[in-house]
C-alpha cells in the first residue's frame, strides 16, 4: 500500500510528509520530521508524554493518526519559545526547578500552556486536575504546580 | 490499510457497506488506536467520520439537545448551554481519561466501544438519551441503553452508524449526576459507575427516577428496583437506604484486575446513593 | 584530601544557591536528546521476541523465516552471546553472576518468565522487523510455573534451576529449592533481650512487587564497525558500567566500545543494568548497519527488572518506658528470574536507626517466575522499614508513647552498634527526628476517619570511583567534565561546587557529561553517591588548577608561589604598599597560558570513602472514606540529613518525588498477573503510580548536618526519602480506621475489607 501524502502546518510552518495509514501522528513526528521533542512513554494515551495541540486542542499524538493530521495546525514543544525568547511557562519551569529528568517536561509543558489559554487564573487543585493526564515519576508534582502558579500569574500582569 | 474521510454521512454509509464488515469507524480513535497498537483489531479500512457535520455538531432545539455522535468531549463540556441543562451527563464525559483523551474522545466512541465501564454511558441512561441510527436500510431511533449488549459488542447492524444522540427537553425541578469510584483521582477505568436522574415536584416528592449502573455487570444496566426506591418518595435518608441496597442487589459484576465482586458490590451501593444525593441538590435548584 | 567546611565558619557564595541548571534550556524546548532521540543514516530498527510463557524449555528456534523476509538485515539468538562463567563476583551486597545476566538478556535453555526475550531482528523498518518477529518459529516446552514468594518455596513448588541449592545454611540442603541464598546477621542475645522485655509485639507483613516507573522505556543506537569498533548511544544511570557490562555480554575488550551517555528519563535503580544495548549491538555486528532500539511500555514492565515482592515478620521487645531491647526480622523477598533480591540490604538497614543491643536479621533470597529484580531507590530498605516501621508503630501505641519520641528515645548515634559489624560514625539521625517533632504541622489536629502515621529510614548512600576533569579555557570560563550520568541536575550541584571552590561565578562555569572515550572511569549514577563522590573529584581537580593557577601568576609575577593565595577567582599577593594587594583574575592568567606553560587543566579520579549514611523521617496524615477505602493524603512532611544542600531545590525535588514514589507503592501500586503467569497490567492504566490530583503538596525539610568528609559537607540525598514512606502511609491508615494494615498495596478493596466489623484487625 503506498503511503499517504500529507499536508499540515507544524509550529506555523507548512510541512509535508509521507506516512503510512497506521504511524501514529506521534511516530511521524519523532521518526519521519526529526521532531524529537514530543515523548513516547506508554502508546496508549495514559501518560500525555506525547501531548501537541491541534488546531488549539490537547491531545495525545499516540492516539491520532498521521493521516487525521491533514489540513491542521499543529503545536509541538519545539514551538513553544518565540525564537530565542521562551515562554514565560518554560522559564518558570527553569526558575522553580519544576522538572528533573525532563522527559515529561515538553508534555507538560504544552499542557500547562492549553490550561493558561483558558483559564489564566487556575487555582492548585485545577491545575492538579488539568495535569493528571501528565504523568510525572520524578518530582511528586510540588514545583510543577509551583511553576505553573507562578507563569500564570506573570501571564496575568502582562 | 486504507483510510477515508467522507464528507457526507451518505458517502460513509456507502464506505461502510463496501468494506463488509472489515471496517472501523474512526471518530476520536482513543479506544480504536489503542486496539490497533495491540492487534486487536486490523482494521482494512479506516472511515474518518470527523468530517461529516450532523455528526460534529451540537444543536439545541425545543429546550432539548441533538449531539452529533463524533463530537470530542471537551467540545461538549465546554458547551454552556448543553452543561448547564445536564451537568449529570457533564459529570461522566468529565471522567473520560485525561483532558488529552477527552480532546478527541467522543459519546459515540465511548458507547460503541461498549466496556460495561464507560462513564459517559450510565449518565446518558439516566438522562433516557436516545440515539439516531444510519444505516444501509435507512434511519431509526434506539434506546442508549440497548446499544451495548457484552464487553465489545452493540446490538447495531452491519454498516449501521450512530449518527447522533438526543437529549430530552428537562422537565422543571430535575437534576442528575454520575459518580464513579477509581483507586486514584482520575485516570482509572471506573470499578463502578452510577448515574442518577430525577424529578420533583412542586412539593419536593419525586416524580420519576432513573437509576444506571456502570462496571458492575457485562453492560451498564437501567436499575428501575433502584429508581422505585425514591419514586413518591421525598428522596429523605430511607429512600436513599433503599436506593443504595436496590443498586447493589442489582450487580452481577465479576472479578478482575480493577476490582472484586464483593467490593463492586458494596460501592455499587454507596456510589448510587451519593449520586442521587447530588442529583436532589442540583433538581432542588442548589449546585 | 578533603577539608571540612562547618556552617558559620565560612559563608559560601553559590553553594546552597538556587540556579538553573546547565542541561535546562534543551530540556524545556525538546531540544535535549534522551535515549530514543539519537538517528544515524542507514539506522535499522531493532525488536525483541519475547516469551508468552511464564516458564518454559526451548526446544528450538527457527529464524530462517524471518531472515528470509525482504527488509530484514539480521537475526539473533542467545547463540549470538558468548556463555558466560558460572560465578558470583565483586562484594556480596552487589554481586553479579553473568551467567544469569547473560541469560537474563536473552533465554539459553528455558523462557523464566512471560516477556523473557528469546530472539531478536534488525529490519529497515518498525513495521517490517514486528512482521519479521511473527516469522520467528520458537518450540516451547510450556512448563509450570510460580510467581508468589511464599509459594516459590513450597516443597512441591516448579524449580526455575533444577540444581539450586540454598547456599548460607550449613549443613547445604539436600535437595534443590528455588531458594537461593539464606543470610543472617546477629549482635547481643535475642532471646535475653526478648526475655528482658515489658511488651512484645509482633507481625507478618506481605507487599507486592512494584515497578521503578521511569516514565522513558529503556533505548539505544548502536553502531558496530567492521574493525571491531563500537559506539553506543544509550540512556543509563551509567555509561562506563553499561560499557564494562555490555562489553563482556557480546564478548569485547571494553576498549573498543564507546558509550556515548544520552539525556536519560528516570531511572531509580532500573536502568544501572543493559537491557538493550547487547541487543542492538549484536544486530548491528551482524547486519553492518547501525540499529536502533527502543522498548514499548509493554516491554518494558514484562521485562524490566522491578523491585521485590515480600513476605516478612518482624518482632519487637520493649521495655514499659519505651526502650527497645530486642529486635528480630525475617525478611523474604521475590528475586524474580534469578538471584539476587536486595533482601541482603534489607536485613542490614531494617533496625539500623536505631541503638539495640539484641538484634537479628535473617533474609531468603527466592526466585520465581518474572523478571530479575533491579534496583529501585535504596533498594531493599523501603520494603524492611515497612516491616519495621510498622511494628514500631505497634510498640509504641501500645505503651501510649509519641511515635517520634519512641523513634528519638532508641536512636542510633555515633558509636551504636551496627548488625552488620560497623559502628555507626556520623550525627544527624537524632536532629532529623527533632526537625520533624518541630514541624508546625507536625501539631495540626485530626478529624474524623483520619490518622497520623510517622516513620523513619536509613540507607547507606555510597561513594565509589568518580573522575573529573576541570579545564580553564582561553577566557577565564571554565569547563568541568565527569563521567557521572546525570539523572536530575547533578551538573548544576558540579558547577555549583567548582565555581565555589574557585572562587568564581556559577554562570562562568559549563558542566558536562563526558563519554566513556574521553574521561576516567566513573561508577554509577546511583546509592546516592553523585554529588559526594563525584563532588570530590571536581573539588579535589578545581584545587589542583588553583594551585597551578597560582603557579602561573607566580611567574608572571616573578614571584614566589608561597606568596600567591587564590580568593574570589584571582591570585593574589601582598603589594608595595601597607595593606595593597595586587590581584590577577583567572581570566588574565588565562590568557597568559601560552607563555607560562600551556593549557590549564587537572583531571582526577578518586575512590571516595568517608561516606555519611542517608536518613529520613516523615510523618504522613490520610483521611479514609470509611464507605469505599478510598485514601486520601492530605498531607506529608518528609525532614531528611541531607548534610549540605548543594542546590536546596533540586534536594527538595528529590525527596518530594521519592515520596511520591512510597505514597504510590503503599496505595495502588502492583503487579497482577492472570493464571498462565501473564502480566495483566503492563501500562500505565491499570499500573496505578500516583498522578497530580492525587497527592498535596509534600513538604520537604533540610535538615543539615555536615559530612565532614566532603568538601561542603554533602550527604547523599536521593535515595533515603522514600525508605520510611512506605510505613508512613500504612501507619497512618491503620490509625484512621484502628486496624493494623499488613498488606501493602492497600488499595480500596483491602482497606475496606479491614474495615468490615465481621473480619477484626
Amino acid at each position: 500500500m503506498a503511503k499517504q501524502h500529507v499536508a499540515a502546518t507544524i509550529n506555523g510552518d507548512a510541512v509535508e510528509f509521507l506516512c503510512e495509514t497506521h504511524q501514529t501522528l506521534l511516530d511521524v513526528l519523532r521518526d519521519e520530521l526529526g521532531l524529537t521533542g514530543t515523548k513516547e512513554g506508554c502508546g496508549t494515551g495514559d501518560c500525555g508524554a506525547c501531548s501537541v495541540t491541534i488546531d488549539g486542542r490537547l491531545v495525545c499524538s499516540c492516539l491520532v493518526l498521521g493521516v487525521e493530521a491533514k489540513g491542521k495546525s499543529i503545536q509541538t514543544i519545539e514551538g513553544m519559545a518565540a525564537g530565542a525568547e521562551l515562554h514565560p511557562l518554560q522559564r518558570k519551569f527553569l526558575e522553580h526547578a519544576g522538572l528533573q529528568c525532563g522527559i515529561c517536561t515538553p508534555g507538560i509543558l504544552i499542557a500547562a500552556r492549553s490550561l493558561l489559554e483558558r483559564n489564566p487564573d487556575p487555582t492548585e487543585e485545577e491545575i492538579r486536575l488539568w495535569l493528571a493526564g501528565n504523568l510525572c515519576r520524578c518530582t511528586g508534582y510540588n514545583k510543577i504546580v509551583d511553576a505553573v502558579l507562578d507563569a500564570a500569574r506573570e501571564m496575568r500582569r502582562k | 490499510m486504507r483510510y477515508e474521510a467522507p464528507r457526507t454521512l451518505k458517502a460513509a454509509l456507502a464506505l461502510l457497506s463496501g468494506a463488509n464488515g472489515h471496517a472501523r469507524i474512526l471518530a476520536g480513535g482513543t479506544d480504536l488506536l489503542i486496539g490497533m497498537r495491540a492487534g486487536h483489531v486490523i482494521p482494512e479500512l479506516l472511515v474518518d467520520v470527523k468530517g461529516i457535520p450532523e455528526m460534529t455538531s451540537i444543536v439545541a432545539k425545543n429546550g432539548g439537545f441533538r449531539l452529533g455522535a463524533a463530537v470530542s468531549c471537551m467540545e461538549l463540556i465546554e458547551h454552556k448551554a448543553f452543561a448547564k441543562a445536564w451537568p449529570g451527563v457533564i459529570d461522566g464525559i468529565k471522567l473520560i481519561g485525561s483532558i488529552q483523551v477527552k480532546g478527541r474522545a467522543t459519546l459515540g466512541g465511548n458507547l460503541c466501544n461498549a466496556s460495561p465501564a464507560a462513564d459517559s454511558v450510565p449518565a446518558m441512561i439516566a438522562a433516557e438519551a436516545l440515539v439516531s441510527i444510519a444505516g444501509p436500510n435507512g434511519k431509526r431511533e434506539a434506546r442508549v441503553e440497548d446499544i451495548a449488549i457484552g464487553p465489545g459488542k452493540t446490538s447495531l447492524a452491519k454498516g449501521e452508524i450512530i449518527t447522533s444522540f438526543l437529549l430530552p427537553r428537562r422537565l422543571p425541578h430535575s437534576g442528575g449526576a454520575y459518580l464513579r469510584f477509581t483507586p486514584r483521582t482520575e485516570m482509572d477505568i471506573a470499578v463502578v459507575g452510577a448515574g442518577v436522574n430525577l424529578t420533583l415536584d412542586k412539593s419536593g416528592r419525586c416524580l420519576q427516577a432513573r437509576v444506571s449502573l456502570g462496571a458492575v455487570a457485562d453492560r451498564a444496566l437501567l436499575v428501575p428496583e433502584a429508581a422505585a426506591a425514591l419514586i413518591g418518595s421525598r428522596v429523605d435518608a430511607a429512600a436513599l437506604e433503599n436506593l443504595a441496597a436496590a443498586a447493589s442487589a442489582a450487580c452481577r459484576p465479576i472479578d478482575d484486575k480493577r476490582g472484586t465482586k464483593e467490593f463492586r458490590i458494596k460501592v455499587a451501593g454507596v456510589m448510587a446513593r451519593r449520586a442521587a444525593e447530588i442529583a436532589l441538590a442540583r433538581a432542588r435548584g442548589k449546585n | 584530601m578533603p577539608d571540612t567546611i562547618t556552617p558559620g565558619e565560612k559563608k559560601l557564595r553559590v553553594v546552597g544557591t538556587r540556579p538553573v541548571r546547565p542541561d535546562g534550556v534543551p530540556k524545556v524546548t525538546g531540544l535535549a536528546r534522551f535515549g530514543a532521540d539519537y538517528s544515524l543514516p542507514g539506522m535499522l530498527w531493532g525488536k525483541i521476541l519475547r516469551s508468552p510463557h511464564a516458564h518454559a524449555r526451548i526446544r528450538s528456534i527457527d529464524t530462517s523465516q524471518a531472515l528470509a523476509l525482504p527488509g530484514v538485515k539480521a537475526v539473533m539468538t542467545a547463540a549470538d552471546l558468548p556463555e558466560q562463567k558460572f560465578e558470583y563476583v565483586g562484594p556480596e551486597r552487589t554481586a553479579a553472576n553473568f551467567w544469569h545476566m547473560t541469560r537474563g538478556i536473552m533465554a539459553r535453555e528455558k523462557v523464566l518468565f512471560e516477556g523473557h526475550a528469546v530472539a531478536a531482528v534488525a529490519a529497515i523498518s518498525k513495521m517490517v522487523a514486528d512482521e519479521a518477529l511473527r516469522l520467528i518459529k520458537v518450540d516451547y516446552e510450556v512448563l509450570p510455573h510460580v510467581i508468589d514468594v511464599e509459594q516459590a518455596m513450597q516443597p512441591d513448588a516448579p524449580l526455575l534451576f533444577e540444581d539450586m541449592i540454598t547456599r548460607g545454611v550449613e549443613p547445604a540442603p539436600d535437595k534443590p529449592s528455588n531458594i537461593s541464598k539464606r543470610i543472617e546477621f546477629k549482635i547481643g542475645d535475642i532471646e535475653a533481650g526478648f526475655a528482658a522485655a515489658d511488651k512484645i509485639v509482633e507481625n507478618t507483613y506481605r507487599t507486592k512487587p512494584v515497578h521503578q516507573g521511569y516514565i522513558e522505556p529503556q533505548a539505544c543506537l548502536a553502531r558496530f564497525d567492521a574493525d571491531g569498533q563500537a559506539e553506543l548511544w544509550a540512556s543509563s544511570q551509567g555509561h562506563f558500567v553499561i560499557r564494562a557490562l555490555t562489553s563482556r555480554l557480546v564478548g569485547m575488550e571494553v576498549g573498543n566500545l564507546r558509550v556515548y551517555p544520552a539525556e536519560i528519563g528516570g531511572g531509580f535503580g532500573g536502568k544501572n543494568v543493559p537491557y538493550v544495548e547487547p541487543v542492538a549491538l549484536v544486530l548491528s555486528r551482524k547486519s553492518g548497519h547501525p540499529v536502533k532500539i527502543v522498548l514499548s511500555r509493554d516491554e518494558v514492565f514484562r521485562a524490566c527488572g522491578p523491585a521485590a515482592g515480600s513476605v516478612m515478620t518482624v518482632k519487637i521487645g520493649i521495655t514499659k518506658d519505651g526502650k527497645i531491647v530486642a529486635a528480630d526480622g525475617v525478611f523474604t523477598f521475590q528475586a524474580g528470574a534469578f538471584p539476587t533480591s536486595p533482601v541482603m540490604n534489607a536485613c542490614m538497614c531494617g533496625f539500623t536507626p536505631y541503638d539495640i543491643a539484641n538484634v537479628r536479621s535473617v533474609g531468603y533470597d527466592v526466585v520465581s517466575n518474572r523478571p530479575k529484580t533491579a534496583a529501585y531507590r535504596a533498594p531493599g530498605s523501603p520494603i524492611s522499614a515497612y516491616a519495621v516501621e510498622s511494628t514500631m508503630d505497634m510498640a509504641a501505641a501500645s505503651i501510649g508513647m509519641d511515635p517520634l519520641q519512641f523513634r528519638l528515645k532508641n536512636v542510633a548515634k555515633p558509636g551504636t552498634q551496627t548488625v552488620w559489624g560497623p559502628k555507626h560514625t556520623h550525627e544527624g539521625f537524632a536532629e532529623t527526628i527533632r526537625a520533624l517533632m518541630q514541624n508546625p504541622a507536625y501539631s495540626t489536629p485530626l478529624g474524623k476517619n483520619q490518622g497520623r502515621g510517622v516513620a523513619v529510614g536509613y540507607w547507606f548512600n555510597n561513594g565509589g570511583e568518580s573522575s573529573a576533569n576541570v579545564h580553564v579555557n582561553e577566557d577565564g570560563t571554565v569547563l568541568v567534565a565527569t563521567g557521572s550520568s546525570d539523572l536530575s541536575g547533578t551538573r548544576a550541584s558540579m558547577a555549583l561546587m567548582a565555581a565555589e571552590t574557585l572562587g568564581i561565578d556559577y554562570d562562568k562555569v559549563r558542566a558536562i557529561v563526558a563519554d566513556t572515550g574521553s574521561i576516567g572511569f566513573c561508577g554509577i549514577s546511583a546509592g546516592s553517591r553523585t554529588t559526594f563522590a563525584t563532588g570530590i573529584a571536581v573539588v579535589q581537580a578545581c584545587r589542583k588548577v588553583i594551585d597551578e593557577l597560582r603557579a602561573r601568576a607566580a611567574m608572571i609575577w616573578d614571584a614566589k608561589v608561597e606568596d600567591v593565595v587564590w580568593e574570589d577567582g584571582c591570585a593574589k599577593r601582598a603589594g608595595k604598599g601597607p595593606g595593597e594587594v595586587e590581584t590577577l583574575p583567572i581570566k588574565a592568567i588565562a590568557a597568559k597560558r601560552t607563555v607560562t606553560g600551556g593549557p590549564i587543566s587537572a583531571e582526577v579520579s578518586v575512590n571516595a570513602g568517608g561516606v555519611a549514611p542517608g536518613f529520613a523521617a516523615e510523618f504522613c496524615d490520610v483521611e479514609v472514606d470509611p464507605e469505599t477505602g478510598a485514601v486520601k493524603v492530605l498531607r506529608f512532611v518528609a525532614a531528611q540529613d541531607v548534610g549540605r544542600a548543594i542546590h536546596p531545590a533540586l534536594v527538595e525535588g528529590q525527596i518530594q518525588g521519592g515520596v511520591a514514589q512510597g505514597i504510590g507503592w503503599a496505595l495502588n501500586e502492583e503487579y497482577i498477573y492472570d493464571d498462565a503467569g501473564r502480566l495483566a497490567n503492563p501500562g500505565f492504566l491499570d499500573y496505578r503510580i500516583p498522578v497530580a490530583s492525587d497527592l498535596p503538596k509534600i513538604e520537604a525539610v533540610l535538615v543539615e548536618v555536615p559530612n565532614p568528609n566532603h568538601p561542603f559537607g554533602a550527604k547523599g540525598v536521593g535515595e533515603a526519602n522514600i525508605v520510611p514512606s512506605l510505613a508512613a502511609v500504612s501507619n497512618a491508615v491503620s490509625r484512621a480506621i484502628g486496624r493494623r494494615m499488613t498488606e501493602l498495596p492497600m488499595s480500596p478493596p483491602k482497606v475496606l475489607r479491614a474495615l468490615d466489623p465481621q473480619r477484626g484487625s
